[in-house]
């Protein structure tokens, strides 16, 4: 069983890496100069007791570090500077050497107060076998993951415009308060309550509703009954996911936490592509739901309510149809299913203060690509900006991750802006 | 609780660098949204542009810091063009959307790794407005101010450039909208098929909007990046956008001054709740638990968020603006 040597390992580079940075100024010169890395095998495991030297480009000694037991070093400088670092290769344990013995020692350049990563890989490099292919075939399986999740929470969003006609900024701070509540009922005492994920999850998922219920009943019916403008209302969303996200930061703090149960697993290797237990789960969990979500639009009788509402809201009216009703449903569905998604988001990644924003530009390019005002044109839209943006990584560096699904956002607005799905506008 | 302090801090913020930068780029939104009614929420993109274009052609290419500004107002320019082409023919929200996708994607680009040796990736570029200082005529090695409210000789001279440059924005956009171009501006946002119905071409008015709104806050942004003598990414968030607009609507939208006022007493009160704040803390007024040190600036976004809120719900008009202009409520 292979295991994901190139995520982990990048993993724990970058997790020593900012515990390194975080310790750096403590150890390093007046300038806070440092050198350090982490050493560990193929399989991910730390390599400890190994020595490391860092020399003036002279030869001169500047230090010594040791790789402890999570294989981190750390040395501090002087100042900044060219340095050379070797790693001294008989104090490598039996059996691991260096992958690139000519490349030991590096000559590094360390800028004013910097503490600068190195990178000394042990062994041969292991992993998954077939290069390309396999790779294609492990972001559309990403992408698709990530894709189903936005679905969740966008539909809502997509409904929500549909009815009321409201572009609410703040729906991805439904998604992250679904999220961090679950993690607050789910995380040991005594930060939270201990209960169990799924438990937890469902929880939150009431939460959401409830949440989407307070808004529509509190915020929202009464500026709509005052006629309150659509573009108003706009910067008020804006307003109110600037206040629910601070407050989430309040409570949560500014670091990435992983729910307590299902955070670290072994992944499946399934052939063209490898997933985790718990990814596997949520995709399926995700499409069901979906497709749950599906057949309540079409087939019941309040799905083809809100359908009508989100159509053509006066005819609906005419026709009986109690619009103020549905469109409180519409807000407690999209809060719960934002909610969920949240929950899933936090499964398959980690809970983030700021995770609400980072998917609202997505979940904004994905229903806009599927057809802003339908439930469908979400699920497709999201999907495909989920795939999008995971084979951005094959060609992009991963910060820009995002740049790719922005830019169809931007080429979708261009070309077809009602979206896949949606009935053409005329406007201006 | 050191009044005097607190005092001291918010008039030192009112009339500082940072108001003149808002005060430019919120005039910007005023022509954009107060005036046309354009939804444009990545201003910050606009202001990325002018302060990188500036920095760039200095540190980069070794010319001159006036030439870097024009070549910021000039990519502003094309970013206008970019944004505006697709989106103008749309409704208001997908102007909004693009504009805070194009503001982000521009903000990741700058910052990536991909092009640091241009940008300086998450370090910015610095020290490349020296061309401004060198103009500088008052003496430095003493500070300039009354009592506890002190400015280097730097800061003065940036907040003299700065707030005549204000004013005189503040005349022009008076003047524009007070002549026939602007009674058609403000005719799109009071009811744009009206405006198409007597033959005008509201698209291109739009646009003349838009790259008007753009430059001013290109040059908001080259001014911040001259103050700090810093060009950094992280600068220019959404949150600056969201800012910008508090600025503008307290002070007034389509006002052609309002953002002046708008900016001092944003800035005023925000620096003066952070001193305050601070002074709590220390002095044990606000216990430990409820909130740290590093919490103030917490308070001071949701602060903003719900006075973003509270402002748009119960006054959209803002100190001075008018009722009736205010095309908000209208679809």
């Amino acid at each position: 069983m292979k295991s994901r040597r190139g995520r982990s390992a990048g993993l724990l580079v970058a997790a020593t890496a900012l515990l390194m940075v975080l310790a750096g100024p403590v150890l390093a010169g007046e300038g806070g100069e440092s050198v350090q890395g982490s050493l560990e095998t193929p399989d991910g495991e730390p390599v400890e007791g190994v020595e490391v030297v860092v020399t003036t480009v002279d030869g001169a000694q500047v230090g010594t570090g040791e790789t402890d037991a999570e294989g981190a070093f750390s040395v501090p400088l002087p100042g900044p500077g060219q340095y050379q670092v070797a790693v001294t290769a008989e104090t490598l344990p039996e059996g691991q050497d260096l992958r690139d013995p000519e490349r030991n020692p590096l000559t590094v350049n360390v800028r004013s107060g910097r503490a600068l990563t190195v990178q000394f890989p042990i062994g041969e490099r292991a992993g998954p076998e077939g290069g390309a292919p396999n790779r294609f075939a492990q972001t559309i399986v990403d992408g698709v993951k990530f894709g189903l999740i936005i679905a969740m929470t966008a539909i809502g969003l997509s409904l929500i415009f549909g009815t009321t006609g409201l572009t609410n900024f703040a729906h991805g701070e439904l998604v992250a308060a679904g999220a961090i509540i679950a993690w607050f009922l789910n995380a040991n005492s005594p930060a939270g309550l201990g209960i169990q994920l799924i438990g937890a999850a469902l929880l939150a998922v009431v939460a959401g509703a409830g949440l989407g219920y307070a808004l529509e009943r509190g915020l929202f019916r009464p500026l709509r009954r005052r006629r309150t403008g659509l573009v108003t209302l706009l910067v008020v969303t804006i307003g109110l996911s600037l206040l629910l996200r601070y407050v989430l930061l309040y409570f949560f703090g500014g670091n990435p936490r992983p729910y307590s149960d299902y955070s670290v697993q072994r992944a499946l290797d399934l052939g063209v592509f490898i997933q985790t237990p718990k990814d596997l789960i949520v995709m399926a969990l995700s499409v069901l739901i979906l497709i749950g979500v599906g057949l309540f639009l079409i087939r019941t009788r309040v799905g083809k309510a809100i359908r009508a509402v989100a159509d053509n809201r006066d005819l609906a009216e005419s026709s009986g149809i109690d619009v103020q009703k549905v469109i409180l449903f519409v807000w407690c569905l999209g809060g719960a299913l934002a909610a969920l998604g949240g929950v899933f988001q936090g499964v398959v990644d980690s809970v983030n203060w700021n995770m609400g924003f980072q998917l609202l530009l997505l979940m904004f390019a994905g229903v806009t690509l599927g057809g802003l005002g339908t439930a469908f044109g979400a699920l497709v839209g999201s999907i495909i900006i989920g795939v999008l943006t995971q084979i951005s990584t094959l060609y992009l560096p991963p910060e820009l991750k995002s740049v790719l699904a922005l830019g169809a956002l931007v080429a979708v607005l261009l070309v077809r802006p009602q979206g896949i799905l949606g009935q053409a506008e005329r406007v201006g | 609780m050191d009044l005097g302090a607190i005092l001291a801090d918010s008039l030192r913020a009112a009339i500082g660098p940072l108001a003149i930068v808002y005060a430019l780029t919120a005039m910007g939104l005023n022509m954009q949204f107060g005036y046309t009614g354009l939804l444009n929420f990545g201003q910050a993109a606009f202001m990325l542009l002018g302060v990188y274009g500036s920095a760039i052609t200095v540190a980069e290419f070794g010319g001159s810091l006036w030439v870097g500004i024009l070549v910021g107002i000039a990519l502003s320019v094309v970013l206008a063009l970019l944004l505006g082409i697709p989106t103008l023919r749309l409704r208001a929200d997908y102007l909004a959307i693009a504009t805070i996708a194009a503001a982000e994607i521009l903000r990741l680009i700058v910052r990536s790794t991909v092009v640091e040796d241009l940008t300086g990736g998450v370090f910015g570029i610095s020290q490349f407005a020296n061309d401004f200082y060198a103009l500088n005529p008052y003496p430095g090695g003493r500070s300039y101010g009354v009592g506890p409210l002190q400015f280097s000789n730097n800061d003065l001279w940036v907040m003299t450039v700065g707030w005549t440059l204000v004013i005189i924005v503040g005349i022009m956009i008076a003047v524009l909208t007070h002549s026939p171009w602007g009674r058609v501006i403000k005719s799109i946002r009071e009811d744009e098929d009206a405006a198409r119905s007597l033959g005008k071409n509201t698209y291109s008015y739009k646009m003349q909007s838009l790259v008007f709104g753009g430059i001013l806050g290109a040059l908001a942004g080259a001014l911040l990046g001259i103050a700090q003598q810093n060009a950094n990414p992280d600068a220019f968030q959404p949150i600056i956008t969201f800012y910008a607009y508090i600025v503008l609507i307290l002070g007034g939208p389509a006002r052609s001054f309002g953002p002046i006022a708008g900016t001092m007493v944003f800035w005023f009160i925000v620096a003066g709740l952070d001193t305050a704040l601070r002074q709590a803390i220390d002095t044990g007024l606000i216990p430990e638990t409820v909130l740290a040190g590093a919490d103030v600036g917490i308070v001071r976004f949701m602060l903003v968020g719900l006075g973003l809120m509270i402002l748009m719900i119960y006054r959209p008009q803002g100190i001075f603006g008018n009722r009736e202009e205010i095309g908000l409520g209208a679809h």
